[in-house]
């Protein structure tokens, strides 16, 4: 009970930081409005794109903007003010309110992209419930599976290289099966629940071995 | 010389695998033809590597535990042997891939699954070399070290089981070991396991020894 408290109180100032700093969240807006912008411009003169495409263009444009997010969330934390948290909550309360902070940050995040990407670059899914099913397990899975690598990068010296590196191939597994999934819904033709399992238990996974890793992590 | 007696067994089955391996009875396969013989040096070095990076993944989780400079550089070789064991299966599988598929390289699932696995290990390298601390190095790269590899599991071995994969042993092709692993491919097969992952853990060992050496004499010059 004292651990969700804990979880419950970070969470709310990430939200309020997140809302008073508006400059990083209308920046990741605007870095989502641009990349799909520039997609328009560049593809649409050749018509309509093929489905194939459409859907590792959209995961693409989700990849980066997940990264960038996510690799703010121990950045901006200064070391006094980890200090200041090393003395008031558990660590495990630490990781899990950022995960769950990410995962609900990424879930906006894709959301928007995919309604703007769908109103510009035209829509062609046709099991809409489904593909939205997929984005929202998608910005849970990339959330899970970046937050921890983001605490790892935060701690080293030119941390802004090392997200990249260290996250794509974490991050991939869980792409292959997104973007299978989305293709699945795209077409609107086989149902078959089985990858999003797989991205289930992937993100549990992930989340589990966050939470044991973390607080050795943050020690240091 | 009262323990080398493992590093004895090691030349011997390396010398089995190898002249049994080239010389020995194997099954005449349409396609296949004389390429099965590459199960007794690339499969080896999966089963290797696996071993091998399994233990880095133990060496990280002690370290974590209990921290000594000991286990913070058993990992970090551990995880380099393992790294050019992965390297010699993806040289050796695509050799192979070269005469029985006619390409060096597919965009199959197991085919991605272990390039994926050596850049998270290559990522681990260039987390360590980012880190000028020695401590911070050795506890962040240790928690790194474990992440990645519960983030490869699924990779090698459990996503390349769901889809259809052309490499042997997956989506309705058949394994080495339903048909057409007969018993005296078995003869040679097992020693190979052992030999392979017995040379992994020897280079590992001197390579460990070398480092610690340099250490020591790094700190008598200090000193």
């Amino acid at each position: 009970m004292q651990l969700l408290s804990e979880i419950w109180y970070l969470m709310q100032k990430d939200f309020r930081l997140e809302w008073r700093q508006r400059a990083a969240l209308n920046g990741m807006l605007l870095y989502v409005g641009s990349t799909v912008y520039v997609c328009y411009l560049s593809f649409v003169r050749g018509g309509q794109l093929p489905a194939p495409a459409w859907n590792a263009l959209l995961w693409v444009i989700l990849l980066f903007a997940a990264i960038n997010a996510v690799g703010k969330s121990f950045l901006q934390e200064s070391r006094g003010r980890l200090l200041y948290y090393y003395t008031l909550v558990r660590p495990e309360a630490m990781i899990l309110a950022k995960i769950a902070y990410n995962v609900l940050l990424l879930l906006g995040l894709s959301l928007l992209a995919f309604g703007a990407y769908a109103v510009v670059l035209g829509n062609p899914v046709q099991d809409v419930p489904r593909f939205v099913l997929v984005v929202a397990l998608g910005a849970v899975g990339f959330a899970t599976a970046l937050t921890l690598i983001s605490g790892i990068a935060a701690k080293a010296a030119n941390s802004n290289t090392l997200m990249p590196i260290l996250g794509f191939p974490v991050v991939i597994p869980i792409l292959l099966q997104l973007i299978k999934a989305a293709k699945n819904a795209l077409d609107g033709l086989d149902a078959s629940p089985q990858p999003l399992y797989m991205l289930g238990g992937l993100s549990l996974l992930v989340v589990a071995v966050s939470y044991l890793l973390y607080p050795f992590l943050w020690r240091t | 010389m009262k323990n080398a007696w493992w590093k004895v067994l090691t030349v011997v089955l390396l010398l089995y695998t190898v002249v049994m391996g080239l010389l020995g009875h194997a099954p005449r396969l349409a396609i296949l033809n004389e390429t099965i013989r590459n199960l007794y040096f690339h499969v080896p070095m999966w089963f290797g590597m696996t071993i091998i990076l399994f233990a880095s993944v133990v060496y990280s989780v002690r370290y974590l535990r209990k921290p000594s400079d000991r286990l913070d550089v058993l990992a970090h070789h551990t995880a380099v042997t393992g790294i050019l064991m992965a390297v010699l299966g993806l040289a050796t599988g695509s050799i192979w891939a070269r005469y029985t598929w006619g390409t060096w390289w597919t965009a199959d699932p197991r085919l991605n699954g272990a390039a994926v696995a050596v850049m998270i290990y290559g990522a681990y390298l260039v987390l360590r070399s980012s880190i000028t601390d020695e401590q911070q190095r050795a506890r962040i790269s240790a928690v790194y070290n474990i992440f990645a590899f519960c983030a490869a599991i699924p990779l090698l071995f459990i996503l390349p089981r769901l889809t259809d994969s052309l490499h042997p042993g997956a989506g309705g092709n058949p394994g080495f070991s339903k048909y057409d692993l007969d018993n005296n491919m078995r003869l040679v097969f097992y020693p190979a396991i052992i030999a392979w992952t017995l040379l992994g853990v020897w280079i590992t060992n001197v390579s460990v020894r070398l480092a610690f050496v340099k250490h020591k004499l790094y700190e008598k010059q200090l000193a």
